[in-house]
């Protein structure tokens, strides 16, 4: 687990699920982690919701100020630079969706270059438009381009939501191992909920990444 | 049939217009509705589509009544506060008996508001925004999937009876995901629209579009007109959900996400013993009237509890409905809040009492 870690991908790909996970993996091995939200995209359904979880565990939850509340403004806040100046603490950066998140990002890109950081791409087959390798690739070279940073390793977080089962991984397999190849870095994870990752055998059991879902609905899913 | 996806409500909307023939979009950004003028913007140059980002709503609006007289399937998206800058165009829409979609994907309010969801335009949706003898067909879905297969029912409603109509979603509609189907839609073959300014061709008398009309007589024969269209709008067009109210002492009214989670409590309601049932209009005008005939046919000793994300705008459609024969309550939490099942679940064994 490097110290800087960098969460992208298509919005709706589970990027936010997987970045929370991930700064409770590093706050339980490392102590000291901050999460940052970075989203200036979403008005809802991010990072900053589970602010109260985050700090129950200890870790420090670096959001917009203005993060869930009434007011829409695209900011960052400037204590993320405390990342790249703390250079005993372990971060996520939890990056808005697409290319048009990932600008935010940009910015900081003089203080990562000279950084060893992890960027993973997270990807949700079941998501429209990641649903074959030339689509993610754009979406990755996108991404790379508005951020200044390169992408490093790819998550498969294949999902329907609440209606998730070992099915949606089907097809990901094969598609994740295409980008993969074509693009010369490693699938590292592959992340659902347990009972899911128990079913899918063929996959390393060091690769399965297992999640605890933050972002509920406030209702029942639909059967 | 295809395969289910996992999508966010505004971008489904966005696709089931396309799908649904939409080869129009006239908008212009706003939160929570932005990611369909996103996907419009994205989507519409590849398969030859027209989207524009309109310098503010009012332009958009008047952009969806010249691509609507015209004849083509059109659309525009904003959220609250560009949907009240969209009511005079949404008036003159209507009085050139113009087909069009409206969405607007609900924020707090009033004024500039919030971002977060509500409900609190029921008002100005179903009793007229605008100016005139007029009414929107309002279509109110409550889950990702509604909303698609509602997007192709707005058009062909509008078609058909050649008036705008709305799709109403809260902010969390338009945010959350969800698992959606799309369904095979032909639409190579829609009705010729004969009245449409699409060129004469040499073959016809030309067509006008306008909604200004000289003499009052001449204006009252149209508007008695097209109330006959309303008429058989509200014959035709009414869909509602209704589960077990007939043998319901109380009977949960709610409509989109607040609907989803009035049925949470409703089914925690029913393990505490309590008798719950739930109309969940769809249709917000034409209002669904025989979903309370039908609950009340039996006996009227039951209680509607009219749940909002409003300060109790529907609750007067269901007094209107229930007219005095039935107890009416309201529970309803404002300005970007979402109730939960919890509170609704208070509120019932408030009503219900102590088991």
């Amino acid at each position: 687990m490097k110290r800087i870690n960098i969460v992208t991908g298509h919005y709706g790909s589970g990027k936010t699920e997987f970045a929370i996970n991930y700064a409770i993996n590093l706050q339980r091995k490392f102590q000291n982690t901050c999460i940052c939200d970075m989203d200036i995209v979403n008005p809802y359904f991010r990072t900053n919701d589970a602010h109260q979880e985050l700090e129950k565990e200890g870790i420090k939850v670096i959001a917009p100020d203005y993060a869930g509340t009434n007011l829409d403004l695209p900011t960052l806040p400037s204590d993320i630079l405390s990342v790249f100046s703390d250079k005993d603490c372990h971060a996520v950066l939890d990056v808005g969706g697409d290319e048009d998140g990932a600008i935010a990002l940009g910015q900081f890109y003089p203080y990562l270059k000279d950084e060893d950081y992890e960027m993973f791409l997270v990807v949700n087959a079941k998501r429209p438009d990641t649903q074959n390798a030339d689509d993610i690739i754009k979406l990755a070279r996108e991404i790379e381009i508005a951020s200044r940073c390169r992408i490093t390793a790819l998550v498969n977080n294949a999902n329907l939501s609440y209606l998730s089962s070992e099915q949606d991984f089907e097809s990901s397999f094969e598609l994740l191992d295409e980008v993969s190849k074509r693009m010369n870095i490693p699938v590292k994870y592959v992340s659902s909920t347990p009972d899911i990752l128990e079913k899918l055998k063929s996959v390393d059991e060091d690769k399965k990444f297992p999640l605890k879902l933050f972002m509920n609905l406030p209702f029942d899913a639909l059967a | 049939m295809g395969d289910k996806v996992l999508m966010k409500g505004n971008e489904a909307l966005a696709e089931a217009a396309i799908r649904a023939g939409c080869r129009h979009f006239f908008g212009y950004p706003i939160t929570p509705q932005t990611e369909v003028s996103a996907y419009m913007a994205k989507k519409m140059p590849k398969i030859g589509g027209t989207f524009l980002q309109a310098e503010s709503e009012v332009s958009a609006i008047n952009m969806v009544y010249g691509a609507g007289g015209a004849g083509v399937r059109v659309m525009t998206s904003s959220s609250s506060p560009g949907i009240s800058l969209k009511q005079e165009g949404i008036s003159y829409i209507a009085g050139a008996d113009v087909p069009c979609v409206v969405v607007n994907i609900v924020r707090g309010g009033p004024g500039l508001g919030g971002i977060q969801p509500a409900q609190s335009d029921y008002f100005q949706a179903t009793k007229g925004g605008g100016h005139g003898d007029y009414h929107l067909v309002v279509l109110a879905p409550s889950s990702i999937q509604e909303m698609v297969d509602l997007t192709s029912d707005a058009f062909d409603i509008g078609d058909k009876y050649r008036c705008p109509v709305m799709i109403m979603g809260d902010g969390m509609l338009g945010q959350m995901m969800e698992p959606v189907e799309f369904k095979d839609t032909d639409v190579s073959d829609l009705p010729e629209k004969e009245w449409a300014t699409s060129g004469t061709g040499m073959k016809r008398k030309k067509n006008i579009i306008n909604s200004l009309f000289i003499e009052a007589s001449e204006l009252e024969d149209l508007v008695l007109e097209r109330q006959k269209r309303y008429d058989e709008i509200a014959k035709n067009e009414v869909r509602y959900e209704a589960v077990d109210v007939e043998d319901a002492d109380i009977i949960l009214v709610a409509y989109g996400t607040t609907a989803r989670i009035a049925k949470t409590a409703m089914a925690k309601a029913k393990e505490k013993g309590y008798k719950v049932g739930i109309i969940r209009p769809i249709t917000l005008w034409p209002f669904p009237f025989e979903a309370f005939e039908k609950a009340l046919s039996k006996n009227t000793k039951k209680t509607f509890l009219a749940v909002e994300m409003s300060m109790g705008q529907m609750v007067e459609d269901v007094r209107l409905a229930v007219n005095g024969r039935a107890n009416v309550e309201f529970f309803g939490r404002t300005g970007g809040v979402v109730p939960t099942p919890k509170e609704i679940l208070e509120k019932i064994e408030e009503i219900g009492g102590a088991k």
